[in-house]
């Protein structure tokens, strides 16, 4: 083993294992992705954010346009402020909605912005005025059996409806209580 | 006697935890010699690039195969859960994350260590069996520095490239199964994956656990082939230590980085 | 046989005794001394052997001189220097004056013969690579074997790699060398020609050469003085002559090879009686 074969294959051999640390990074990773370019900062207030985590994405008609970067507690308001960075080169309205969704049933949970028909654009630091927040499954539960409750309590407290008034009423009184609880 | 048992063995188990902590200190004084000279391996080159060569280069075709292999099978497993949930597009990011987080750095590691780690055990153990070591002190050429620590650099430098390489192909094997084979989209397995799979989060994260381990594996086997008994039995007792000991701490110090790096994941600021 | 060498590099040694113990207690286990008192003078330019039967801790004595070993009690002085006082430096600075033949040679497997004896000359010397290639193969045909210059030593008798050891240890000039074992399991050609080599080197170089070995009847021909230890003392001592009629009973017992004398025959055990009831 002269030195000259010796550096070839030593060369070789550090020059895949960087190739393949640099395909991983970019073909299997996202290093060329929005995380390191430039971006701006926009605020929203959200009453829930459900499962809404860091470094979630930012879609605006479905495009990856930022990612959330800080999520805290106003102490005030009790609302969730989330920090998001955004591509400098997407610009939304003043008006536009931001929008805790998930990505199909089981899928991750986004922030989506729709932009509405306002003249200014929202700068640096601005916060975001209108929010709609995660739907929580267990709320709309709730709500759908104390709605169901009402509609059934509206009819004949009935012995043909007991049964099911007995499980609506149970089921209200769950909804109840975990509303309560809130 | 029964109490005289109990005595015996309790004696025999402190005996063995003193003798545990003195090797463990002596393990460290050498630690930090070995480091003192890792300036003088970067001065011989030379000789760091031909021990490089030696762990890295000669591990190539074992870490190669076996990527493949793991990447291929963690395909098929994967698609016959994920089928299950309707869930095959996922299966790129399946295969990628438990590549780059998990099995490339560990299974990389345990690899490596049974093959350049014993290499380096039983090398330097035979150096000091035939008293090459003892002639290098005498000819005033401090072994740590010229034989040691440059074995040390080797097995560094050549770890995180290894798993690197075995990530790769893994996957390169997951896409061979998963498209070619299988025939989920091509689009979405890559699609899916480099979405999911984000670099500071994981990559990195599997870089900086196979350096880890890359060092852990250097230097149990750069010690237990210095301090091997210079006997036939002695080297071959060092090399089974250093497979064991590096197996052991790659996972154990798997689980330590696991939990700092990825524990925090749903949680917010 | 020619012997050829370069004008010596490095300065003789500079004191008339190059090697003097005094009082030196050692044991690798502090409770079992291996050598207790050993006094010991070796003169400038001279070849003496310590001799001894096996595990009597004459290997010791060398390490210790080198500094490899530090000893419990007594002083160890070479070329005037207490070897136990000097620091890391020193020390190193010391062993570049020093060469040793370990015993079955050490040498590095992964290198050439060549490369073998150019080793501590690249180590420790600035000299460009033509020059080290001439000083080497100067050393090789000192010990006749210029033609091996790129054999690997794998490749060597036992006799050969003994050769190119030797020529490894005085490689840098060195002012004092020390030979562990150098005859040990050798043919009789290779151990005469290692035999012939220790002493004509001694002389051409103005060495000083300090041999363990156990072998009489080479030494004989080629020492200056012996030295006996058994028990980890010095039992006797005296040039060849002395040693050839000597009565003392266990240079007598060494020399003619007795099975039982000073050093019995038996390792102690139960009385016959007791074992055999």
């Amino acid at each position: 083993m002269n030195r000259s074969t010796l550096d070839l294959w030593v060369g070789i051999f550090v020059t895949i294992g960087v190739a393949a640390i640099l395909f991983l990074a970019l073909k299997v990773g996202n290093l060329t992705s929005v995380s390191s370019a430039p971006g701006y900062h926009l605020d929203a207030a959200f009453d829930n954010i459900g499962g809404l985590k860091l470094r979630a994405p930012v879609k605006a008609a479905g495009v990856v346009v930022g990612r959330v970067e800080r999520i805290k507690l106003d102490p005030q308001t009790y609302q969730a402020i989330v920090s998001m960075k955004i591509d400098r080169g997407y610009q939304f309205t003043k008006d536009t909605i931001a929008s805790i969704l998930t990505s199909g049933l089981l899928g991750e949970v986004y922030i989506g912005l729709d932009s509405g028909g306002d003249t200014q654009m929202l700068a640096d630091g601005a916060r975001i005025a209108k929010t709609q927040s995660a739907i929580v499954l267990e709320k709309l539960i709730g709500q759908f059996m104390f709605d169901k409750a009402a509609a059934g309590n509206g009819a004949a407290p009935g012995a043909s409806n007991g049964p099911a008034a007995a499980s609506a009423g149970s089921g209200t009184g769950t909804a109840v209580t975990a509303g309560g609880g809130k | 006697m029964p109490a005289d048992s109990v005595t015996w063995a309790l004696r025999r188990v402190g005996g063995h935890t003193l003798d545990s902590i003195e090797r463990l200190g002596f393990a460290a004084r050498f630690s930090v010699a070995v480091l003192m000279h890792l300036p003088g391996a970067f001065r011989r080159l030379q000789l760091t690039l031909r021990e490089i060569y030696f762990s890295g280069v000669l591990s190539l075709v074992i870490i190669l195969v076996s990527g493949l292999f793991v990447g291929m099978v963690l395909a098929l497993q994967g698609y016959e859960v994920l089928t299950r949930y309707g869930a095959n597009e996922s299966l790129g990011i399946l295969v990628a994350l438990s590549l780059v987080r998990e099995l490339g750095p560990v299974v990389a590691g345990l690899l490596f260590a049974s093959r350049a780690g014993s290499a380096v055990t039983a090398e330097i153990g035979l150096m000091k069996t035939t008293e090459q070591l003892s002639a290098m002190e005498m000819m005033a050429v401090d072994p740590l520095a010229r034989v040691v620590a440059p074995r040390f650099v080797g097995g560094v430098v050549s770890m995180p490239l290894l798993a690197a390489l075995f990530s790769t192909l893994g996957v390169f094997g997951a896409y061979l199964v998963g498209v070619k084979l299988i025939g989920i989209d091509s689009g979405a397995f890559w699609g899916n994956m480099r979405a999911a799979v984000d670099f500071g989060h994981d990559i990195l994260n599997g870089f900086i656990k196979s350096v880890v381990f890359g060092i852990a594996v250097s230097a149990i086997a750069v010690f237990e082939g210095y301090n091997a008994r210079p006997t036939a039995e002695g080297v071959s007792t060092a090399t089974t230590r250093t497979v064991v000991a590096s197996s052991l701490s790659i996972l154990a110090l798997d689980f330590v980085l696991t939990v700092f790096m990825f524990r925090g994941v749903g949680v917010g600021a | 046989m020619s012997v050829v060498e370069p004008a010596a590099v490095l300065p003789t040694c500079p004191t008339e005794i190059a090697v003097r113990m005094t009082g030196v207690w050692f044991g690798y286990d502090r409770r079992r001394p291996v050598l207790r008192g050993i006094d010991m003078a070796i003169p400038r330019g001279k070849l003496v052997a310590i001799m001894g039967g096996s595990g009597c801790g004459k290997t010791t004595i060398l390490r210790l001189i080198g500094g490899q070993l530090r000893q419990q009690s007594g002083t160890i002085t070479v070329a005037g220097q207490d070897v136990m006082a000097l620091d890391r430096e020193a020390l190193f600075a010391l062993r570049r004056r020093i060469g040793m033949l370990f015993q079955f040679g050490a040498l590095f497997t992964d290198m050439s013969v060549f490369e073998n004896i150019a080793f501590p000359m690249r180590e420790h010397t600035e000299l460009q690579e033509e020059l080290i290639r001439d000083l080497v193969l100067m050393k090789l045909n000192a010990v006749g074997l210029r033609g091996a210059a790129q054999l690997r030593p794998a490749e060597l008798s036992g006799g050969m790699s003994r050769r190119v050891a030797l020529a490894r240890a005085i490689a840098l000039d060195p002012m004092l060398v020390m030979y562990d074992e150098p005859f040990a399991g050798l043919d009789p050609i290779s151990l005469g020609i290692v035999g012939q080599l220790v002493r004509k080197l001694n002389d051409a170089l103005g060495i000083t050469s300090v041999v363990v070995t156990h072998d009489i009847y080479e030494s004989l021909k080629i020492v200056d003085y012996i030295y006996f230890v058994a028990e980890g003392r010095i039992v006797a001592q005296g040039t060849p002559d002395e040693v050839r009629q000597s009565k003392d009973s266990f240079v007598r017992q060494f020399v003619d090879g007795e099975p039982d004398g000073p050093v019995p025959f038996h390792y102690p055990a139960r009385a016959v009686t007791e074992e055999f009831a």
